[in-house]
């Protein structure tokens, strides 16, 4: 069984094979507040490791989201476009950003697993 | 420097608020409910926020300091009635805008509200042009409080008896334990409300009470959201010293006998500007679907021309959708005017429209 593993900019990837689901997480939501907006990438592009993949915006600021592997997008959640504040509802569950098909499943060594993220996390926080 | 608290400051910890720096002052953004929440049960009920940040200036003096204070606002002074309060400006020579406030007349002198990060340098140009003439105090031992949204007059009126009686931009002296607090029927939400002046040492257990009687503290993240809704103008964004009362679509503001008469700091510009008009002039901005413009966002016409510049941007809550204001070339501020907005480089549609994104619900008179 694949684990879940997480990105020093608050993503979340759930690995599937050579594929992936990739969303924020309850931490990244609890940090920006409520979510008003949401930009995902267009089905089909690729995008590189810890390159721009996304926007969310809060009533106060907009964020980028980052993608933790490089791949191609296969899928977008179209549901939290139209609702951008299920992000804030169920940020690690029903409200993921995009699915991907990775390039190099290696990548997802460099990713931090839940103690380590939650650690850092709590370090990290403002 | 260190950083400045209110006298709520406990309270707002107490409540789990998040805090910013906001022009020197540690001030709520939210509490554990988040803007959006805050937001909505100040228009639905009651929010308290916490102005206590901003100036409140006392000047003391007669029928001479209400002429001096003529030479320097452009509003009628002499006929506004005792407790009777007005929107303004401090201006320069330009008619470029030092700072926006609110003057109410009392029986001693004036009230003015200046905002937090402009006190100083306001107290500063009122008591040069007054040449230390009057008595002026820069109040820190009163906290300033709003309570705004519409169960607002029924809570408030149960701990102060008597204040349901003010009418909208109206104010007076009320009684609590021994003190004096100075009450207005005001405030900068689009929502009836009040704000109460009353001293340091019993905000805190005032400001509970409120609390008890069923309104909720909402931090200052959803006063912005509250007030774009409705329309106003946020030092800092909306106004500067490199805007003009007129160009901020604010004419309304002055009096009519004063645009006429003229002999206020700022006169000339500002009668020039009626008679020949502005370059620019401030507008309603709303995007399609959506995409929120934030401050700075550069606005287009149809043929990739730079018209405008987005001075205030957001989601408003009340309207589910995004909102803007921003200034625009005269000739592009008609209401229905498609423009285009660059965000993340690229350009989204939006269309010029009218002020508030929300209408108020003012109370015009008093509530018996």
């Amino acid at each position: 069984m694949s684990e879940v593993k997480f990105s020093k900019d608050h993503e979340w990837i759930l690995p599937d094979g050579d594929e992936a689901t990739v969303g924020i997480t309850k931490h990244a939501t609890e940090m920006l507040g409520d979510i008003v907006f949401a930009e995902l990438p267009d089905k089909g592009s690729n995008v590189e490791k810890d390159g721009t993949a996304g926007v969310v915006e809060s009533t106060k600021a907009a964020s980028d989201v980052y993608t933790p592997v490089s791949g191609e997008v296969l899928d977008i959640n179209q549901t939290i476009v139209d609702d951008p504040s299920k992000i804030n509802e169920d940020p690690e569950g029903s409200a993921w950003f995009f699915k991907l098909k990775m390039k190099d499943v290696s990548e997802l060594e460099s990713l931090m697993n839940k103690d380590e993220y939650d650690k850092f996390a709590k370090e990290n926080a403002s | 420097m260190e950083i400045k608290k209110t006298s709520l400051n406990k309270l707002h910890q107490d409540n789990k608020a998040k805090f910013v720096e906001f022009a020197g002052y540690e001030m709520p953004i939210q509490y554990s409910k988040g803007i959006v929440e805050e937001h909505k049960l100040t228009r639905s009920h009651s929010g308290i926020f916490d102005v206590s940040h901003m100036g409140q200036l006392f000047i003391y003096g007669d029928k001479t300091l209400t002429e001096d204070l003529e030479k320097i606002f452009p509003l009628n002074l002499k006929n506004l009635n005792i407790n009777s309060s007005k929107y303004t400006f401090l201006m320069n020579e330009d008619a470029g805008i030092y700072d926006d406030l609110i003057i109410t007349k009392l029986e001693e002198g004036y009230l003015i509200i200046l905002n937090a990060a402009c006190k100083d340098n306001d107290y500063k140009i009122l008591s040069d042009l007054l040449k230390n003439k009057y008595k002026m105090n820069l109040d820190d031992k009163r906290s300033l409080i709003a309570i705004q949204g519409p169960k607002s007059v029924e809570i408030l009126d149960s701990i102060i008896s008597g204040v349901s009686e003010l009418s909208f931009m109206t104010g007076n002296w009320f009684e609590y334990k021994n003190q004096k607090i100075f009450v207005t029927r005001s405030g900068y939400t689009g929502e009836d409300g009040f704000e109460i002046s009353i001293i340091n040492d019993l905000a805190e257990e005032f400001t509970r009470k409120l609390i008890d009687s069923g309104a909720q503290l909402v931090g200052l993240g959803a006063r912005d959201t509250l007030r774009l809704e409705a329309g106003l103008c946020l030092y800092g964004h909306e106004l500067g010293v490199d805007k003009t009362p007129i160009e901020a679509n604010l004419k309304w503001a002055i009096s009519k006998d004063r645009i006429v008469n003229g002999g206020f700091i700022g006169s000339d510009k500002i009668m020039s500007q009626i008679s020949e008009g502005t370059k620019q002039i401030r507008v309603g901005i709303k995007p399609e679907g959506r995409l929120i413009a934030r401050e700075k966002t550069k606005i287009f016409n149809e043929t990739e021309l730079v018209i405008g510049e987005i001075t205030s941007g957001t989601f408003g809550p009340s309207v589910s959708g995004p909102v803007a204001m921003g200034y625009v070339k005269k000739e592009f501020s008609k209401k229905d005017t498609k423009v285009f907005l660059e965000v993340r480089g690229k350009k989204y549609p939006a269309n010029i429209c009218g002020l508030p994104f929300y209408k108020k619900s003012y109370v015009k008179g008093a509530i018996k």
